[in-house]
């Protein structure tokens, strides 16, 4: 326990922050080239993924090493507590822009857009549309069916996490492991069925503004899934070599909390994409 | 692990025995006040940069017709100068400030993540890479104005898509520097140092941390619908697929607005602490400071559609944004009152950074008044887009923001260089700076009342004495900044010895370390009575 | 001494403020357009308000901070007093700007009201910007018109004298009686742009896809001149809004010669031309629709605006097997446009869109030897 660390941790010197600028930079820049259709965008784009791999391999394995080697103390623990909280904060700022963006379609521009006689005269306002200049059919994605099954799998998820902390802070590490491996499994499942839906669904991204604001929603809310899956699994794994125990497991509590995140953010997707 | 003080330089070890020195020292840095440094040159090289953009503006404006450049040229240089000066200038420089005194005011060893911080500044050398080559990409840089508004901003080419992903770039520094900031000031005071004894520029640096984590997604959302209506086929900002372009608008103004306030907040915590240090006196009204600060912040969320009252939102819309702006003008005007409160009956000099101070709390309300002014939406109506809208930002950002930066670097450059700057040269600099400042911008409220739009290369005749005059201003704005070059790097390499108070009424802990401040400070944290 | 200092910045102020008022309404201009219409009167009354009341304000503040400045310095000996807070005067501070505001707001609500009401209003015209003219539709009249900014391009480009309302005139400005309730329904074809004649107290974002509605009623007759106010692109600078205000005879006037103007036009697309009228009438019609974009040399502005001189769409063949016009042909592009390339049917006859067409498919250094000549009367049957 590292209680007694009286200081708190400094870091020495590293080449991390100089790598991530790197890594960025291939990212954005590779991606712009592709974007626009220049040759040299792809390997460009490659090579960001791996820089970045390498920097988020390298980076958290240094700061493991250094948690296990007991440098961090309460303080250090505590700046870590602090600093997960505002990262989800701003994550749940990002998601906010994208629901603003669904409310404003829903309530205000298609309205409006309805009442444009002059331009549009056969439009009608309601949800779900693809806007009055795109005319081709689609079907709609309904609450009921994937999506409550799928929502049924995030909060039973939410669950086993739970019982995975119960497991860590009684000690049980059969709980613990079993519980992480039950929440990293229906994470699983949950994004094996949303690929599904998404190769079902009976509109496309370019379907107006209900495609849009769905795949945009539903696609970042995936995103968010599959990294907080990632990031279970690094916990599984380190719980498998013994890290963690019952007063020293930040690591553990952080990609609890983002997985709950994750969670919260699908119900309002239940309700405003799918269901309302 | 040891509990002595002695063995507590281990604990940190690599620190002590491998510290890199040359490039190293800068690249591999974890040290909040060579980090803060590095912030500092940036931003200034890139005041510089958008700077050299203004002039290319001005000398198109110097007189009717086009003479330098041609139209989409002009519409480069506008965009970017406005770009690169927020998110390249004033922001890092406000950063660079808090990373150099937020520790050194409340008693911290560094910062609560100092590689974090490293990687902060380091994200922002590719951001500016990618907006200064935006200008030699095939159709140029992004002309769409800094704004971005669609859908001028889709037909833009592949310059559109560079700039976007610098501002997802920034976007990431700002959030990770902020989290860092607010983490430093919430787990590492001194112990003693209760949140209402805090330095007023910490209080204005935690209040803006939060904007900014609050601001900063939503900007990146509003980019990422952009650059897929770009590419994806989405139809945010268009009206055939549903969509609206004013949808844009109001998503970019709800991170825009508070930015404004993210330019300013810092620059009243600058005013705060220069101007009781110079008038000997404690500041007025610190608990309605505090208040006032978080009164501002949180109006900033819901007055954001004031710079949209011409794009014909209902009655209902319109009113509830004219009112909520306005009433932002209480607590901004509580800080005015209680600048000059502190002042009244002090014991005042007037060395370079009072002057700054002081000059920025007179030029600031014309910005404040003439916003007023702005927020009436009839009278807006009238305003919107024109030069009257570039003189009150101007006046805010430019008087506000910036000239607070330069006092705040006057002010501490004694502490951070152990050597006391030209005290003459600062003065020529600040009364060239503040004298062309408004040669250059006082005109701009006539040309906006009579009529003069702004971002046109070209104008109508009646305008051409007060763009002349503003022109004349700016080059001399330009030149000024120069001396200011000049005399940083003169006070860098030598100069009078600086003691550890500096200035005779000043107070807080930064002063009781040694001038240079050592490279650690407080490893043993002070206690604060 | 409190007295000199007291006159000193009298006599500062009071002659500064003398020059502001002798010369608000001198040639340049350093005021609000004088208005013509209620609402401009209301706005610029408001803003009179606001800018003595601010200015009173200033005034009093700043005095007190110039007092300050002069009597509390440390070179004149004053020692600082340690007082940090008053409670009475914070409150004070906070409550007076509330209610100052609340004054202000009361008299700017009745004018939004105002603004906003658009109501029995005796004509409507329907304004639509473009990238980079406006278009206005006289909606129950069936009168439809470009108007174009006729500054020409060597006053720009300081190769002649400017012309007094440089910048600011237009080759069909819009007309409309005085007195009456004119109602604007705005929008845009491309982008957002922004229609502002200051003396009528309107300026209102012109967005695509949208309608936006505001209204004008003009006291005096006279020709009142604005711009367009949200950047639209390169030639943003370069769009003007000229409003005739006239009496009721000149405006019935006014609509029976642009009726016949139309009429005349649409005529033209009856008759078969000669290559040499199309190409004289195309040469007008492209340097004033399309040399902004392509240059009036053809060579465009690449990437944006592409080369006219060797286009693949310039010099292909135009016609399928089956006699209608293949997509993506030099028809199908004037006519329907493509991303920037605005829909040239809603906006041009068949006259000078026939025209143009010859006109790019012959001059310009292109020289197409498939359909070499376009007809009006194939824009026609091609609609």
């Amino acid at each position: 326990m590292s209680q007694d660390n009286k200081s708190y941790f400094l870091p020495g010197p590293s080449f991390w922050p100089l790598i991530s600028s790197i890594s960025l930079f291939l990212l954005a820049g590779g991606f712009t080239m592709m974007l626009n259709k220049v040759a040299m965008g792809k390997p460009i784009f490659i090579a960001g993924i791996i820089s970045l791999a390498y920097l988020l391999f390298g980076w958290f394995k240094e700061v493991i090493g250094e948690s296990v080697s007991k440098f961090y103390n309460k303080q250090v623990d505590k700046s870590f507590r602090w600093g997960m909280g505002f990262f989800i904060f701003s994550e749940v700022m990002f998601f906010f822009g994208f629901f603003g963006a669904l409310f404003y379609a829903r309530n205000v521009s298609v309205p409006w857009l309805a009442d444009a006689k002059l331009l549009w005269p056969d439009f009608v306002a309601g949800w779900p549309t693809s806007g009055p200049g795109l005319t081709e059919a689609f079907t709609a994605m309904g609450p009921w069916g994937l999506p409550a099954i799928n929502t049924l799998i995030l909060l039973t998820s939410g669950v086993t996490l739970t019982w995975a902390h119960w497991g860590l802070m009684k000690n049980k590490r059969t709980q613990l492991k079993v519980g992480l491996a039950l929440t990293i499994l229906l994470g699983a499942i949950f994004l094996y069925l949303q690929m599904h839906e998404y190769a079902e669904a009976g509109f496309t991204i370019k379907t107006g503004i209900y495609g849009a604001t769905f795949y945009m929603l539903t696609g970042f809310h995936g995103l968010h899934v599959t990294m907080g899956a990632i990031m279970l699994a690094i916990i599984l794994f380190r719980v498998m070599k013994g890290h963690f125990n019952s007063h020293d497991h930040f690591g553990f509590e952080a990609v609890a909390w983002y997985w709950h995140f994750v969670d919260v953010v699908w119900l309002f997707l239940f309700i405003f994409v799918y269901w309302l | 692990m040891s509990t002595t003080t002695a063995a507590h330089h281990d604990d940190h070890g690599h620190d002590s025995h491998a510290h890199p020195t040359g490039l190293m020292r800068w690249v591999k840095s974890t040290n909040h006040k060579d980090i803060g440094t590095m912030y500092l040159w940036f931003s200034f090289a890139m005041f510089m940069f958008a700077g050299a953009l203004a002039m290319g503006i001005r000398a198109e404006l110097f007189q009717p017709g086009l003479q330098f450049v041609q139209p989409e040229v002009f519409n480069q240089l506008t965009t970017l100068h406005g770009l690169i000066m927020i998110f390249g200038a004033i922001m890092p420089a406000f950063v660079g400030l808090a990373n150099w005194q937020v520790p050194l005011m409340i008693g911290a060893p560094d910062m609560a993540f100092p590689r974090l911080n490293n990687m902060s500044f380091w994200l922002l050398i590719p951001a500016a890479i990618l907006l200064m080559a935006s200008f030699f990409v095939p159709g140029g840089a992004a002309s769409g104005g800094w704004t971005m508004y669609p859908p001028l901003s889709v037909q833009g080419g592949m310059s559109v898509d560079m700039t976007i992903f610098a501002i997802h770039i920034l976007g990431v520094s700002s959030i990770v520097g902020s989290i860092n900031i607010i983490t430093t000031i919430f787990n590492m005071r001194a112990p003693g140092m209760t949140l209402m004894k805090m330095p007023m520029f910490v209080w204005t640096w935690l209040i803006t941390a939060y904007l900014l984590i609050a601001a900063m997604p939503v900007l990146a959302g509003a980019v990422t619908m952009l650059i897929t209506d770009r590419h994806f086929g989405t139809t945010f900002f268009n009206a055939a697929g549903g969509g609206d372009p004013v949808l844009f608008q109001h998503v970019f103004w709800f991170f825009g607005h508070p930015e404004v306030y993210i330019m300013i907040l810092p620059a009243f915590g600058i005013l705060s602490t220069i101007i009781p240090t110079f008038a000997r006196k404690p500041l007025f009204g610190y608990a309605s400071m505090v208040y006032a600060t978080a009164a501002i912040a949180v109006l900033s969320f819901v007055v954001w559609a004031h710079h949209m009252f011409t794009t014909g939102m209902p009655v209902a819309g319109q009113l509830f944004f004219m009112y909520s702006t306005m009433l932002i003008s209480v607590p901004t005007g509580v800080k005015v009152f209680n600048w000059l409160a502190t002042m009244w009956k002090g014991s005042m000099t007037f060395e370079t950074p009072m002057l700054f101070s002081v000059a920025v709390v007179f030029l600031f309300t014309i910005g404040g008044l003439t916003g007023l002014v702005c927020a009436i939406l009839p009278v807006d109506i009238q305003l919107q887009d024109t030069y009257y809208v570039v003189a009150h930002f101007h006046y805010v950002l430019f008087s506000g923001a910036a000239m607070s930066i330069m006092g705040g670097v006057y002010y501490w450059l004694p502490k951070w260089t152990g050597h006391m700057y030209d005290e003459k040269l600062g003065k020529w600099h600040f009364w060239t700076t503040t004298i062309a400042f408004n040669v250059t911008f006082f005109p701009m409220h006539f040309t906006g009342l009579a009529g003069m739009p702004r971002r046109i290369p070209d104008y109508s005749q009646q305008f051409a004495e007060f763009n002349m005059i503003s022109s004349v201003g700016a080059f001399a704005l330009g030149i000024s900044q120069l001396l200011f070059l000049y005399v940083v790097i003169k006070c860098i390499r030598g100069g009078t010895k600086a003691t550890n108070q500096v200035w005779e009424g000043a107070h807080g802990l930064e002063w009781t370390v040694a001038s240079p401040a050592p490279f650690h400070t407080f490893e043993t944290p002070p206690q604060v009575k | 001494m409190n007295k000199k200092v007291f006159s000193f910045l009298g006599t500062i102020l009071g002659s500064a403020l003398t020059l502001v008022a002798s010369t608000a309404h001198a040639a340049y201009g350093l005021n609000l357009k004088a208005p013509v219409t209620e609402i401009a009167t209301q706005i610029y009354d408001l803003h009179m308000l606001i800018v003595w009341v601010c200015l009173a304000i200033f005034v009093v503040v700043f005095a007190v901070m110039f007092y300050s400045l002069y009597k509390h310095r440390k070179s004149v000996g004053h020692k600082a007093a340690q007082f940090h807070e008053h409670h009475t005067l914070e409150i004070v501070w906070t409550i007076i700007p509330a209610l100052i505001l609340i004054v202000m707001a009361v008299p700017a609500t009745k004018t939004i009201f105002a603004m906003k009401d658009t109501s029995a209003a005796d004509m409507t015209v329907k304004v639509t910007g473009y990238q980079w003219k406006w278009e206005y539709d006289y909606l129950d009249k069936n009168v439809k018109f470009i108007s174009n900014l006729s500054t020409t391009q060597d006053q720009i480009d300081n190769k002649a004298e400017k012309s007094e309302n440089y910048l600011l005139e237009v080759d069909n400005p819009m007309v409309v009686p005085v007195g009456k309730k004119v109602r604007l329904i705005l929008t845009a074809s491309d982008v957002i742009h922004a229609w502002w004649v200051p003396e009528f107290g309107v300026k209102q974002d012109a967005i695509p896809g949208f309608i936006k509605e505001v209204w004008f009623k003009a006291e005096k007759e006279g020709t009142y001149r604005g711009q367009c106010a949200e950047l639209c692109g390169k030639a943003h600078g370069y769009m003007p809004i000229v409003v005739e205000v006239v009496s009721e005879d000149k405006y019935n006037g006014w609509l029976i010669a642009k009726a016949e103007e139309a009429a005349a036009g649409a005529a033209g697309a009856d008759k078969e031309w000669t290559k040499d009228d199309l190409l004289a009438k195309g040469k007008v019609v492209y340097e004033k629709n399309c040399a902004v974009c392509h240059q009036a040399n053809g060579a465009g502005l690449p990437p944006a605006f592409p080369a006219i001189t060797g286009s693949k769409i310039a010099l292909g063949t135009i016609y399928g097997a089956d006699g209608k016009y293949l997509p993506d042909s030099h028809i199908d592009r004037l006519l329907n446009g493509k991303g920037v390339m605005p829909a040239w049917k809603a906006l041009l006859n068949d006259v000078e869109i026939a025209s143009v067409i010859t006109y790019t498919r012959q001059a310009l250094g292109n020289a197409a030897t498939v359909d070499p000549v376009v007809q009006p009367a194939q824009i026609k049957a091609a609609r």
